[in-house]
């Protein structure tokens, strides 16, 4: 049987439209709904890290205002609030939120091309949450061994949780990457295989190609957090050696020996560094879109923006060990992963070279999404500055488990993703629920937040610097450490009670605005791209109506000479308006336009 | 189709070809999607080998002996690793009839495929059954543990029960699924569908056998 595309067998393939509730909002195979669930829980279970991490700031603070936290709970807070964020939170959101609605939306397509398993991803990430809520609650409470999990010191008595809280953490990170490599392969095979006439990969939104890449990296990193996941359970629950050496615990050898902390150290790792960039890449995407719609411009460098995420795809593979200098490494070994860590740094600033050069010049709307975006490329450059010297062996050793460390990651990973994450949801809201959201609401909490966060973690890098070690409960006195240091705690913890409460802007906003915002314009941005060409805001199941979109150009078309408006949609034929189609430039002939 | 993206060779091409119009490659998604799957999976096993052999080196007490662990008599002297052999046999015999299942398929020959798939399932199962024979000698007769033996590294036992254990649910679920596929094709399921399904059922099935015969390579031969 000859073969035919998905997008050339749309007439025959029917859409099964639910009836009952539960069809439609619960055990819902639209990808919107279900984008729109994880999204939901993601964010729900960020707010308890949230809370989290101002329990703890709490206590570095104000010690005793707060001494309801005794150190263990600072421990057990301090985990599952890294855990949480990076995991739950980000990678949920980007991946599990952002890729479902965004994906067939933007590739023209009616919904993933297994439905079916992306809604059961939904559920078993639900299961993986409860879980590790449920360590909560359980006799010990949660891990407290920091979101690493390190042994053998996470299941040694001594660490908080070490024996109900880091099995059920265990198993709650298996069963979400079970949740995970479900969705993940259909966003791959969606991207690859379902996209509609005429939009070939070097047309895509570089939204898609950012989700695309970093779900490509989840499929093959996660692999390695399973398998250590799996061996660490069977130490604990098991008995056997894996991880665990040769150990005396008050005066008594255990019943370990010969297995290699390392390991772990390599197996986590090599699921950790990548993970960074299962968070980074779509936040680029994403960013990249945002800017160049309310820039008025075509994004600066299309090709080379896709080049750069598959080369930080690919390169994030080979510097995991850049984390575990202080383990001990042969010289050559640390010769090789800084030197592989640096050149990452070459097409990373590319992409915020030309991200700026989308600015420049542009026709620039300052709407909440833009304000988000441009501070974005402020702590995405500040975060990126600090880890150049994270980068090096030896700047490293007497930085590393310091606050300069805390100060690096939040900037990179913590507070640009976030300002991304909500550049995209008040840019796509309009879409998602059709209602405008309060402008100066959202510009406000944007103050609130890009100042605040900086008032968090810029006196974090002096702390680091003058030796404040990261993961302790309280400073003491000791001889290195000014007085001062203690004051500025002070300070940072203010700051981020601020920045938590003014979250509340964010959800009063969103929330408020579902029933009572004005009716949105169905491309109130006037965006090209194929999402904002839907018949429906929002869009209702199916997406398109009778038939498939065709696409004519790339998803870039802004301010274009001789156009009717400046903006012309994927979907216009070139026999309507002009195009400037980078794939109508023979590449070979036209070198420099090719490539710009 | 964009008249840039037809023409080019060699690097170009390949580019072009991987951004080509609609999809890269004439695939249908379901066999994409497997093959994405199983390259996943395959960081999985490598992870569980790496995590092999380094145990293997920084253990404190000497390897035992495997060949004569696995050894097994039939009356007279024991033959190292006999069953091994058996059940590698066995596997790979069945890649074999899921390959010719596979053929008998694109051709509909409807009760073909569905004997030749069950008789991948019957020998899929049977060797998950010489690997609870084999378990159970090692656990009852040997006195084999997760945490503990009596020829040496600890870590022995460990590996052995996690990485055959992980491969033995492999091939446990693929004997689920192929029977599935199976019943579905004696019920004229894909008459319309097309019996892509079969094939990539035995994608599958191929790379369980193949993660064995790693998994044979280093953990009895090495
Ligand atoms: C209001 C927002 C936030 C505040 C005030 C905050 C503050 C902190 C502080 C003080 C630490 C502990 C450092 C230590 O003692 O070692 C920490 C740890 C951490 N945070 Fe945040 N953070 C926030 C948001 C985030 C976000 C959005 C992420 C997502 C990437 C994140 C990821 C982490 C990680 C991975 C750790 C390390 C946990 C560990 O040491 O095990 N944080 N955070
Ligand atoms: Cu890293």
């Amino acid at each position: 049987m000859a073969y035919v595309p998905l997008a050339d067998r749309d007439h025959e393939m029917e859409m099964h439209h639910p009836k009952t509730w539960i069809g439609k909002w619960v055990f819902c195979q639209d990808h919107k709904v279900i984008a729109i669930q994880y999204g939901s829980i993601a964010i729900f279970t960020g707010l308890v890290g949230l809370i989290l991490s101002l329990l703890f700031r709490m206590q570095l603070g104000f010690p005793e205002a707060a001494d309801f936290i005794d150190p263990s709970f600072y421990y057990q807070a301090v985990t599952m609030h890294g855990m949480i964020m990076v995991i739950y939170l980000l990678t949920a959101l980007f991946l599990g939120g952002f890729g479902n609605y965004l994906i067939p939306l933007m590739c023209g397509a009616r919904d993933m091309v297994f439905p079916f398993m992306n809604m059961l991803s939904v559920w078993v990430f639900l299961v993986s949450v409860i879980i590790l809520m449920a360590s909560f609650f359980v006799t010990g409470g949660p891990t407290g061994g920091g979101w690493t999990l390190y042994p053998p010191q996470t299941t040694l008595a001594g660490t908080p949780g070490h024996d109900m809280g880091i099995v059920l953490m265990l198993i709650s990170l298996a069963v979400f990457i079970v949740a995970t490599t479900m969705g993940g392969l259909n966003y791959v095979v969606t991207v690859l295989q379902y996209r509609c006439r005429g939009l070939t990969m070097m047309r895509l939104p570089l939204s898609v190609w950012g989700i695309f890449v970093a779900t490509i990296l989840a499929l093959f990193a996660f692999p390695a957090l399973l398998v250590a996941a799996i061996m660490m359970l069977f130490d604990i629950l098991l008995g056997t050696s894996f991880f665990m050496p040769a150990l005396i615990e008050s005066g008594a050898p255990l019943d370990h020996n010969g297995g290699s902390p390392i390991l772990f150290q390599h197996l986590f790792w090599f699921f950790g560094h990548p993970e960074v960039y299962i968070v980074a890449l779509p936040a680029f995407g994403l960013v990249s879109d945002v800017l160049s719609v309310h820039a008025r411009k075509n994004i600066f460098g299309y090709r080379m923006m896709v080049w750069a995420i598959i080369a930080i795809g690919g390169l994030s593979f080979i510097v995991w060990a850049h984390h575990m200098y202080v383990s001990g490494m042969h010289p050559y070994f640390g010769f090789f992963f800084a030197t592989t860590t640096l050149i990452i740094a070459v097409p990373t600033a590319l992409k915020v070279y030309n991200w700026v050069l989308t600015l420049w010049e542009g026709d620039i709307r300052l709407n909440a999404p833009m304000y988000f975006a441009i501070g974005f490329i402020f702590t995405f450059i500040h975060g990126g500055l600090t880890g150049l010297f994270l980068g090096n062996v030896v700047i490293d050793l007497p930085l590393s488990d310091t606050y300069f460390v805390v100060a690096h990651f939040h900037m990179v990973m913590g507070v640009s993703p976030v300002l991304v994450v909500f550049a995209a949801i008040y840019h796509w809201y309009p879409k998602m629920s059709g209602r405008m959201y309060h402008e100066g609401m959202a510009k406000l909490h944007f103050w609130c937040t890009f100042l605040g966060t900086y008032a968090i973690y810029l006196p974090m890098h002096y702390l680091g610097f003058v030796g404040v070690p990261r993961r302790y409960y309280a400073l003491g006195t000791t001889d290195f450490l000014p007085p001062s240091a203690q004051d500025l705690n002070t300070t940072i913890t203010i700051a981020a009670l601020f920045v938590g409460a003014s979250q509340l802007l964010f959800l009063i906003n969103i929330i408020w605005s579902l029933r009572n915002g004005p009716k949105a314009d169905p491309n109130p941005w006037g965006a090209a791209s194929l999402e904002w060409q839907t018949p429906d805001t929002p869009p209702v199941h199916g997406n398109w109506g009778e038939s498939l979109p065709t696409v004519y150009r790339w998803a870039y078309d802004y301010s274009v000479p001789g156009a009717h408006e400046d903006f012309i949609p994927q979907n216009t034929p070139e026999s309507e308006e002009p195009t400037v189609d980078e794939q109508h430039f023979d590449p070979d002939t036209d070198e420099s336009m090719a490539d710009v | 189709m964009s008249e840039a993206t037809a023409s080019h060779e060699g690097i170009t091409g390949l580019v072009d070809d991987w951004s080509a119009d609609k999809q890269a490659y004439h695939v249908p998604w379901g066999k994409a999607m497997m093959w994405i799957f199983l390259v996943s999976d395959t960081f999985i096993f490598s992870c569980f080998l790496v995590g092999y052999l380094n145990v293997r080196m920084t253990t404190t007490e000497p390897w035992p002996p495997q060949s004569e662990i696995f050894a097994l008599s039939f009356g007279g002297d024991p033959i190292p690793l006999i069953l091994i052999a058996i059940m590698t046999f066995i596997l790979i015999t069945s890649s074999g009839t899921m390959a010719l299942a596979v053929n008998y398929g694109y051709r509909k020959d409807k009760v073909r495929t569905f004997w030749l798939i069950c008789a991948t399932a019957a020998f899929g199962a049977s060797f998950v059954g010489m690997q609870a024979f084999e378990w159970t000698k090692l656990i009852v007769d040997e006195g084999v543990r997760p945490w503990g033996n009596p020829f040496g590294a600890p870590q022995f036992g460990s590996v052995f029960f996690m990485v055959t254990g992980f491969h033995g649910l492999h091939v446990s679920a693929g004997v689920i699924y192929l029977l599935w596929v199976a019943f579905r094709v004696k019920r004229g399921y894909y008459d319309n569908k097309g019996f892509e399904i079969v094939e990539i059922a035995g994608l599958y099935w191929h790379f369980v056998d193949l993660v064995w015969v790693f998994i044979f390579a280093f953990f009895y031969l090495l």
